[in-house]
């Protein structure tokens, strides 16, 4: 398939910078990050080759229409919403950010939540000091190329002592096969405050003959005892490549808890990250994903540890089908002087093919005497004493295994936290394992 | 009609081994059924032989239910004939919750469009998982994930309580119960008892026994079974040991399988 390559580099990156009138130190960091991305190479995911990706597709600004109230936005984009009148919203369609929404009470307490570009206007230290901190430009290509065509994303700054009860909601949609689409979510969550957060990736695509390049990344910045909860599901075409590199910095006793369905339908590269940098933070990562048709996935989640006495625990679910291939990675890693810490890894890869490959690969990386740390991995079918056993009382073979194939997962799908996006889960996994 | 449960000269192998070499065994409703035999005789195969455990080859013989082939049927349909087996290492399985287990299993034999309604549902398991003692938060943790061995004998009666067989087969319920939970156990199953069902009590010891009164007692050996009586029969055991059995029928040691 030839697709068409828009040419890039630091000329095109300045110049998409200075169509939005974008400040000139942002102009200037695109501008680096777009001379990178004509630098760097690809990253080079665990047996995974990406030769033959098309990644150098990174479309054209094709900005949504914006709208001022939740019922004008597209129909298709309000079918996907998992809950309505939400205290805290805000979509992306295509390149821009088209919608955003946040409760008085919440403004009162000094909450922001608005689209990554305005922030960059109106919250230029706090942008600055956080932006591509964590997830770095000079990382790899891919990275660079984010850097420099970000669009939309979101930003959301939650003070010091807040405590936010209700999820704070993102959506962010394309059905624009020519858009550029990779937005960048930043989130700051001051010292010991609270927040749930919930990205939902989607795409309405069509029968698109061009790839969509999805190239995004999150970075959360959680202080002292702060505690986030960071969901995501991401659910688009086959059509489309999805890049997520996910990253949080953790101070003292802060906590972060990942909980991510990477349900792509198409070729993915994700990247779940967690740093822990400050003494006593902890970090829980929760993820799935299920393999079907021919896609080709890279699913790594980490943990990097710094500080002391900090805990990190990751559990990856794969379910694979038909001939699709994951190459499963966990890494722990420890650092010199993270005395007492304790990081614990699992993986398990239910195989429903003889022509789908899943690997587990669970790495502990460790310079420090005084840790625990700990991986259990398992590649393996339907279990055939568990099928028996529900068929004995009375379940037929193709209910149980139903059965045994959405428990696999459940684990994780029932720790979602807003009841519409389990459902709506619910539903893409019926899909998906159908 | 009561129920009529038939098996004639059953034999069964694993891995090509044979276990059973020939059970005969008429069960009807209202009956209670007591096996007991050694370690290793094949009492547990025939349990798992009739529920129609894949690893178990029926090599000759039939079993009926109600002049229904039973060995003709898979596991669920086996199931859903009447036929319910409580195990001795019920499966965990991660993500079922219990209550929704549970339903699905009854809902596979109303069938479709008769589903139980939830409330209904609700109502039911927490009835019967309070007769047996059960804290009502195990309808929501997932299948015997982390029940201790007793807790996971009493969900085996909560479920044959709920889906209310014809033919029920107990394979060591005992095992690993302390005292207060097999009166539980025991009551649970005293409770079931009546003139459409019968039961198949597997049991290493009488312990069980002095729960739930048996109307026969057969002692297997060999994959056979050896002797046959009452209540007594039982006592016997219990008091002597097999020794007596075997010096009467001249059978000399010779395991046959795990039990």
């Amino acid at each position: 398939m030839s697709t068409p390559t828009t040419s890039f580099g630091r000329e095109a990156a300045a110049a998409i910078s200075r169509s939005k009138n974008e400040p000139a130190w942002l102009v200037a960091l695109r501008e680096e990050a777009g001379q990178l991305a004509t630098e760097l190479n690809l990253p080079k995911p665990e047996k995974l080759p990406l030769t033959r990706w098309t990644l150098d597709q990174y479309g054209v600004s094709r900005p949504g229409q914006s709208v001022t109230t939740a019922s004008e936005l597209p129909a298709a984009i309000t079918a996907l919403l998992p809950e309505e009148n939400s205290s805290a919203l805000i979509v992306q369609h295509n390149s821009s950010v088209i919608f955003t929404q946040i409760s008085e009470e919440l403004k009162a307490q000094g909450v922001i939540l608005t689209s990554l570009e305005e922030a960059s206007r109106n919250h230029e230290e706090l942008f600055r000091k956080h932006f591509m901190t964590a997830y770095s430009k000079d990382e790899h290509k891919l990275a660079a190329v984010h850097a420099a065509l970000w669009n939309g994303g979101v930003f959301l700054y939650v003070p010091r002592n807040v405590t936010i009860e209700a999820p704070i909601q993102a959506l962010l949609f394309v059905d624009d096969a020519e858009a550029t689409f990779m937005p960048h979510v930043l989130v700051i969550a001051e010292s010991n405050s609270r927040v749930s957060f919930v990205e939902q990736v989607a795409s309405s695509l069509g029968d698109a003959a061009s790839t969509l390049l999805h190239n995004s990344a999150v970075e959360v910045f959680a202080k002292a005892g702060a505690v986030v909860q960071y969901a995501a599901v991401h659910q688009m075409d086959s059509s489309a490549i999805d890049i997520a590199y996910r990253r949080a910095v953790l101070d003292n006793d802060a906590r972060i808890e990942w909980i991510v369905g990477d349900l792509h339908n198409g070729n993915s590269i994700t990247d779940t990250k967690s740093v822990l940098k400050g003494n006593g933070s902890t970090s829980d990562s929760k993820i799935i994903t299920i393999g079907t048709g021919s896609q080709r996935m890279s699913l790594t989640t980490q943990a990097v540890h710094f500080g002391r006495s900090t805990e990190s625990d990751m559990i990856t679910r794969a379910v694979m089908k038909e001939e699709a291939t994951a190459i499963i990675n966990g890494i722990t890693k420890i650092e010199k002087g993270a005395t007492k810490a304790n990081g614990q890894q699992t993986e398990k890869v239910l195989m429903l093919s003889p022509k789908a490959r899943g690997d587990a690969n669970p790495i502990l990386l460790i310079d420090e005497d005084d840790v625990k740390a700990g991986h259990a991995a398992s590649v393996g079918q339907v279990n055939a004493d568990q099928v028996y056993y529900l068929m004995s009382r009375g379940i037929s073979r193709k209910e149980a295994e139903r059965l045994i194939i959405h428990g696999f997962l459940d684990p994780v799908v029932s720790e979602i936290p807003l009841k519409g996006l389990r459902e709506q889960l619910h539903r893409i996994l019926e899909r998906k394992l159908g | 009609m009561s129920t009529q449960f038939e098996i004639q000269g059953l034999k069964s192998s694993i891995e090509g081994k044979e276990i059973l070499k020939g059970i005969d065994l008429k069960i009807k409703g209202g009956e209670v059924h007591a096996i007991m035999g050694p370690n290793g005789t094949g009492k547990s195969t025939l349990a798992s032989a009739l529920m129609g455990h894949p690893k178990y080859e029926v090599t000759d013989g039939s079993v009926t239910l109600n002049g229904e082939d039973v060995l003709e049927m898979a596991v669920d349909e086996r199931a859903r004939a009447g036929l319910f087996l409580a195990m001795q290492y019920p499966s965990e399985i991660t993500g079922v919750t219990n209550a929704d287990f549970l339903r699905s299993a009854i809902n596979a034999r109303r069938g479709e469009g008769n589903e139980i309604s939830l409330i209904k549902f609700v109502r039911q398991m927490e009835g019967k998982m309070k007769e047996l003692e059960m804290n009502p938060e195990f309808m929501h943790r997932y299948l015997n994930e982390g029940f201790s061995g007793g807790e996971k004998k009493r969900n085996e009666i909560l479920q044959m309580m709920l889906l209310e067989p014809k033919l029920v087969i107990l394979d060591e319920i005992d095992s690993g119960l302390d005292i207060d939970a097999l009166r539980i156990v025991a009551e649970g199953v005293n409770a079931m008892r009546s003139e459409d069902r019968g039961f198949l009590i597997i049991t290493h010891y009488q312990r069980l026994l002095n729960y739930i009164t048996p109307d026969f007692v057969h002692v297997m050996m060999q994959g056979r079974i050896v002797k046959s009586g009452g209540p007594e029969l039982a006592q016997r055991l219990e008091a002597e040991g097999y020794d007596w059995v075997k010096e009467e029928l001249g059978i000399v040691d010779e395991t046959v399988g795990q039990a």
